[in-house]
């Protein structure tokens, strides 16, 4: 195996070194704060000869997708990246990309949604398109940008799978910050993802068909039980294809990872960049005898259910940490955590915290302060206030 | 007419929108009185499913195809077109 080079990159130029590794045929895309850098990096990549990739530049996000969904009709390989309105933007053909079963990747670089308007991190963009049928990855860091474009390509072009597949890095916290990554060798890149050779049929002029064809009453239902199924599928191919990259480049991948969990009374539940920081903050708790863990979701598309039954059924309360907010519910994916538990004897107490919206920092204190007031539930043995905002600007608030 | 569903709703046969039979989806039907007609064939051209063949003297329904949709009785001169309930 070849030696995997160290760079210090900011978190668009990992996802798109991670992407250039993989070989893109094709590479739609429009810029936007802040993933701007990504379809810049891309151009430069093509320029300068180091990537053989048509760059297509379009005139709308709406465009980037329906493009993107084109060339990967025909087989070719396709990367793009977006974020916040432009991600709002292409909504519609989120959609019409998972139902042709078309294993697009994009890279998304997580920020908020206006009005007000604002351009930092925020998981609104991505959450609003969960049902559009494309897998979705967080990351943590830079690093974990890279390697989950690697791994991205492989689980979305998997026969088992065909679906595309969403890779957020949070807005500045990662896209504009500089850290230390491990870039693998082409070569061995190669080796982990084959070429991408659709067998159920691709765009050729000299072969018509119709794709994403009329589906009447009697078809549209299998259509998409068929989809949704592909996804479920999805669940033992991520474990296959994170543990195939562990073993070929040493860093090992989970849909939910955990640390210090397991004795833990309070587990925190993030997802993204604010998962460092509460890995700090869990750190300190625990050296002031506090029983507390923390749960990382890398994979919230498909939601895995079984592997957070797992890890936290066991703790006493649950502090679900969400950088987006459904108005008129609660977090995405606090709703769909009480509904992973409902029918289960054995649960903890589930509570959420709505913070870090629009860049907002989560620090050390703020999720002292969620610890302390998920004990204050578990000792009341009820969650009275299903939803709490933290970390609020009081002096601004009217 | 029963297919298969493929992956990414892929249809390789062409023309194959013919085997879809919309006229399923008609409650009125066009009933054409031939003696009133006058060939002027306006039906034929305003018929959005191209349901209507024209025939010597008059036109003829292909009610595979004809939604009830009414266009045809509407822009008829003579009235020669009536649209009648269809019990299913």
């Amino acid at each position: 195996m070849g030696e995997q080079k160290s760079m210090t990159i900011k978190g668009n130029m990992a996802t798109a070194m991670g992407a250039k590794l993989c070989r893109p045929n094709v590479v739609p895309a429009y810029p936007i704060t802040p993933s701007t850098l990504f379809p810049e990096k891309m151009s430069e990549f093509i320029a300068d000869g180091e990537l053989d990739a048509s760059m297509i530049n379009v005139e709308s996000e709406h465009s980037a997708m329906s493009a993107c969904i084109g060339a990967s009709a025909t087989g070719a390989r396709v990367v793009t990246a977006s974020a916040s309105q432009g991600v709002a933007l292409m909504h519609e053909m989120l959609f019409i990309a998972s139902g042709m079963r078309l294993p697009i990747v994009m890279a998304v670089g997580n920020r908020a949604l206006s009005a007000p308007i604002n351009i930092w991190c925020d998981h609104q963009d991505t959450i609003a398109s969960r049902d559009s049928g494309c897998l979705q990855f967080y990351a943590e860091n830079n690093q974990e940008g890279l390697d989950l474009m690697i791994n991205a390509f492989r689980i979305g072009e998997d026969e088992r799978v065909l679906l595309p597949v969403i890779v957020g890095i949070d807005a500045f916290v990662l896209t504009h910050t500089i850290e230390g990554v491990k870039v693998p060798a082409q070569e061995d890149v190669d080796d982990f993802l084959p070429p991408y050779k659709p067998k159920h049929g691709t765009l050729d002029h000299r072969d018509p068909a119709t794709f994403g064809s009329f589906a009447p009453p009697e078809y549209y239902q299998e259509f998409k039980f068929e989809q949704t199924k592909a996804m479920e599928d999805s669940r033992d191919v991520i474990d296959e294809i994170f543990a195939d990259y562990a073993n070929r480049f040493g860093r090992d991948y989970k849909k939910v990872s955990t640390y210090a969990c397991e004795d833990a009374d309070v587990i925190l539940l993030t997802m993204g960049s604010m998962t460092g920081t509460a890995r700090e903050a869990v750190k300190k708790m625990r050296e002031e005898g506090k029983k507390v863990g923390l749960a990382k979701l890398t994979v919230y598309r498909p939601f895995p259910m079984p592997e957070l039954k797992d890890i936290l059924s066991s703790a006493k309360g649950v502090a679900v940490i969400e950088r987006n907010i459904s108005p008129g519910s609660t977090g995405a994916v606090y709703a769909e955590l009480a509904g992973t538990f409902v029918n289960e004897k054995k649960r903890p107490l589930l509570k959420n915290f709505i913070t870090g919206l629009g860049g907002r920092d989560t620090l050390v204190d703020t999720f002292e302060e969620i610890y302390d007031k998920t004990i204050e539930v578990i000792e009341n043995g009820e969650v009275k206030v299903l939803v709490e905002w933290i970390a609020m600007n009081e002096e601004v608030m009217r | 007419m029963t297919v298969k569903i493929t992956i990414g709703a892929i249809n390789k046969e062409h023309g194959s929108s013919k085997k879809y039979k919309t006229g399923g989806w008609r409650s009125v039907c066009p009933v054409v009185d031939l003696e009133k007609c006058i060939s002027c064939y306006k039906c034929y051209d305003y018929c959005p499913d191209a349901a209507i063949k024209k025939i010597e003297d008059g036109i003829e329904y292909d009610l595979d195809y004809c939604k009830g949709c009414g266009i045809c009785a509407a822009e008829c001169p003579v009235k020669a077109i009536v649209m009648v309930k269809e019990e299913k």
